[in-house]
């Protein structure tokens, strides 16, 4: 009992300190490419609207990727750290795919990054371009590296085990496994609208105040038109996804379902609402769609989806758990939905910048792609539970050998010190967002970067506002 | 065929670790060193000094780690899971450092002393844990059927302690020779006047490091006082005194330049001297670079992209600190 608290722990631990990175990568992908978005369209139609809201974001991109940095500086270390056994198992495989992932994101930094952030006046245009679209084109080249080792401990192949410890066989085979494309499509997608959603509520924030202007406008413009677009193919990647799943991991997808037997003959059915409970073996409270179930994941009326009680208690994950996140996730998915068609609607009525309850929905809804984010993972990787490499190694064989004072005292550890630097972080980010885009910025010549004496080339020097500044008090730091 | 792959691999990291131990060394000195100037405008300068360079030094800590994971996982799962809390120590101190540095500048100014403190304390912190980590590698890892077997807390022994304050000294004189060589006025003069004894005070620690380990452990005083090795590796010791000597000269003579680079050479040989006394180990006392190594698919595979990206990184190395070269005074404003 000691020893499943123990696990318990470490899994809590590493589960706060990867949820708490991956909102940084998350808007980093989303941002690179709006910004990849902005400069061409500024290239394209030669509107300085364009310029400044390129300006205005690229400051928020850099603290934010600053914030990705550090917060990614400890997860090169938890596998070893909390999951020796699992590393020492896998390593030959996950730890090549995460040192491609970190070598990419190095690349980007020695490189692009700074022409994109500091170079603006200093290269000609089409090299600035260039510079920003590989920047945008490495967030997802990195997104691909760690989503191939996450996928493969979802669907392993191309592997063989040799003394008890994986070897690689065929690459290739390993890269690509079977979640692989769907999981790296959502989660892409996933940054892309939580993204848009981020911009949309800085902008109804600013529209709110009475702070109307052109780019203003643009941005919220640009956000319901992804949210409109992009939402949708959301869903459907997100619906694939599921299929896919229910092919490698049926257990999983019945535990998102709180499905835990099939009556002969009948059809599935689709509990909307409930509580699963893993004890009794039942689902308490439900609300359920006769044959909605084998409707939505065999696209037939009588197929049967797998069910909990098919599978030893042994190897099921936790339904009362993924049951839940999985709902957030698609509610918060289905609202988003509802946001783009209202925005369409309001559009059309020429009201889209004026209609305040709408403002506040967006604005209320700024946080929701990263929380959709935290929800989805939470499903996929409980949802894989019990095990670490799916049916190859169990989680808790995997995890390191500590007490539970030990873990339990680096966990307070870890959620002090990153609320606090963190929190700081993303005090600072909302408020250059609160400053809003300015026109004729790009103007001014930019301090730092390539090519210049004396100046730095961090992402985080380039937002040269105070954290917690009235202004006034303002050192000459800047 | 013929290539030895754990070879390389084992260079490469050594390499990234030596990088790593050079770069983000003096920017934890100057970290420590904060406590000894209260003037405002020099701490400025200080942080500007490195301001510019210190996420790149992190780098290498990163790509050491995910290296190490790839190219020998059971020495990535038995040396972590038996540091867990020196190791976790250390990144908190380096994260609280890290964003100490962007935000000092960007806060108010009565609010400034706070990410003083975090500056400090997070590079006294991260430089204890790094020796104490280093202190307990030394001391080996008992290690049953590839899994690590020994306790909680063997990593805290009067050895390592001794190393994590061993470490701290040496980090705060390559902090100190660096502020000489990129300072000048009253804050290089001070730093001038710290350089003496602190260089002392590491020699005693590298003395004592030197007798402790032979003495403790058998194997490395059979690496280095059996025939011929002894001859082989007798230029360690000599040069180290010889770069000791040529230090204090140098302070004496007040050179801008030399204190710093022969600190440099000083942790080079230090890292030497290690690597002598563990090598082929990467596991100490008995688990060999090959015996941990990955299979050559998998080293094969990282190589591939590792050497392609890692001349770009040396090159944006070197050019960041070829555009920050010279002094820095209290003109210059990197934020």
């Amino acid at each position: 009992m000691f020893g499943l608290e123990a696990l318990e722990l470490a899994r809590i631990q590493f589960a706060f300190t990867v949820s708490f990175h991956i909102l940084f990568p998350a808007i980093t992908i989303g941002l690179a490419s709006y910004l990849a978005v902005l400069e061409g369209l500024l290239l394209k139609t030669g509107d300085n609207t364009y310029r400044d809201l390129y300006h205005f974001w690229s400051k928020i991109f850099a603290v934010n990727f600053g914030m990705g940095v550090v917060s990614g500086l400890v997860m090169a270390y938890q596998f070893g750290t909390n999951w020796s056994q699992f590393s020492d198992f896998a390593g030959s495989i996950t730890g090549p795919l995460l040192t491609y992932e970190v070598l990419t994101a190095f690349f980007l930094e020695a490189g692009f990054l700074g022409v994109m952030l500091f170079g603006w006046n200093r290269v000609g245009r089409g090299l600035h371009f260039f510079a920003t679209c590989m920047v945008a084109l490495g967030t997802l080249v990195s997104t691909f590296w760690i989503l191939a080792s996450n996928s493969w401990m979802q669907t392993p192949q191309g592997y063989e085990i040799v003394n008890g410890q994986v070897i690689p066989v065929d690459w290739f085979a390993v890269i690509f496994n079977p979640s692989f494309p769907y999981r790296l499509m959502h989660m892409a997608t996933a940054a892309f609208v939580a993204t848009a959603f981020f911009v949309g509520a800085s902008a109804a924030w600013h529209l709110l105040r009475g702070r109307d202007n052109p780019a203003v406008r643009k941005m919220l413009s640009m956000a319901m038109w992804m949210a409109l677009v992009v939402a949708p193919i959301q869903a459907v990647i997100g619906d694939f996804h599921g299929l896919n799943t229910l092919k490698h991991q049926p257990v999983k997808i019945a535990a998102i379902e709180g499905h835990w037997e099939n009556k002969p003959g009948e059809p599935t059915p689709l509990i909307l609402f409930g509580i699963p409970d893993m004890q009794a073996e039942t689902t308490r409270f439900k609300i359920e769609i006769p044959a909605l179930g084998s409707l939505i994941l065999t696209h037939s009326l009588d197929k049967q989806v797998p069910a909990m009680k098919d599978f030893p208690p042994e190897d099921r994950p936790n339904s009362t758990i993924v049951f839940w996140s999985f709902r957030v996730m698609v509610g918060l998915g289905m609202l988003m939905i509802f946001v783009g068609l209202w925005s369409l609607w309001l559009r059309k009525r020429g009201t889209l910048y004026s209609s305040r309850p709408f403002l506040y929905l967006t604005l209320w809804m700024g946080p929701s792609g990263l929380i959709a984010i935290l929800a989805g993972w939470f499903t996929t990787e409980i949802g894989r539970q019990p095990w670490v490499v799916y049916g190859l190694m169990r989680t808790a064989d995997g995890v390191s050998n500590h007490s539970y004072a030990q873990l339990g005292f680096t966990l307070v550890m870890f959620v002090v010190v990153y609320f606090a630097l963190f929190g700081t972080g993303l005090g600072y980010m909302m408020r250059l967002v609160r400053k809003g885009p300015k026109t004729g910025e790009g103007d001014e010549h930019t301090p730092g970067g390539p090519g210049q004496k004396r100046t730095p080339a961090r992402p985080l020097s380039a937002a040269d506002e105070g954290h917690e500044a009235d202004s006034s008090s303002l050192s000459k730091g800047n | 065929m013929g290539i030895d792959l754990p070879l390389i691999w084992a260079v490469i990291i050594i390499f990234g670790v030596m990088m790593y131990v050079v770069m983000d060394g003096f920017d934890l000195g100057i970290g420590m060193l904060f406590p000894f100037v209260q003037d405002e405008r020099d701490r400025d300068v200080m942080m500007n000094t490195v301001a510019p360079v210190w996420d790149g030094n992190e780098t290498w800590l990163v790509l050491g780690g995910a290296a190490l994971f790839g190219a020998f996982p059971l020495a990535y799962s038995v040396v972590l899971e038996a540091l867990y809390l020196p190791l976790i120590l250390m990144l908190v101190g380096l994260i609280f450092r890290g964003v100490a540095f962007e935000f000092r500048f960007k806060a108010r100014a009565n609010r400034r002393h706070i990410w003083d403190k975090a500056f400090i304390w997070g590079s006294l912190v991260a430089t204890f844990f790094q020796g104490v980590a280093l202190g307990a590698f030394i001391e080996g890892f008992k290690v049953v059927d590839r899994k690590f077997v020994g306790g909680t807390l063997d990593w805290l022994t009067p050895f390592t302690v001794f190393s994590g304050l061993g470490l701290i000294v040496a980090y705060t004189l390559l902090g100190c020779t660096w502020l000489i060589m990129k300072t000048e006025g009253p804050l290089q003069q001070k730093m001038h006047d710290m350089a003496r004894p602190l260089a002392l005070v590491l020699l005693v620690v590298i003395g004592i490091v030197s007798l402790w380990t032979p003495i403790a452990y058998p194997q490395i005083a059979e690496r280095w006082f059996s025939m011929p090795n002894l001859i082989w590796f007798m230029p360690v010791p000599i040069l180290v005194l010889v770069t000791f000597y040529g230090l204090l000269r140098a302070v004496a003579r007040n050179a801008h330049y030399t204190p710093f680079l022969l600190t440099l050479v000083l942790i080079f040989l230090g890292y030497s001297g290690l690597g002598i006394s563990l090598w082929p180990n990467i596991i100490p006392p008995s688990i060999s670079i090959w015996d941990a190594a990955a299979p050559p698919q998998s080293q094969g595979f990282m190589l591939v992209g590792t050497l392609f990206i890692l001349p770009f990184i040396l090159g944006y190395t070197y050019w960041s600190y070829y555009v920050f070269r010279g002094k820095v005074t209290h003109e210059d404003g990197y934020h």
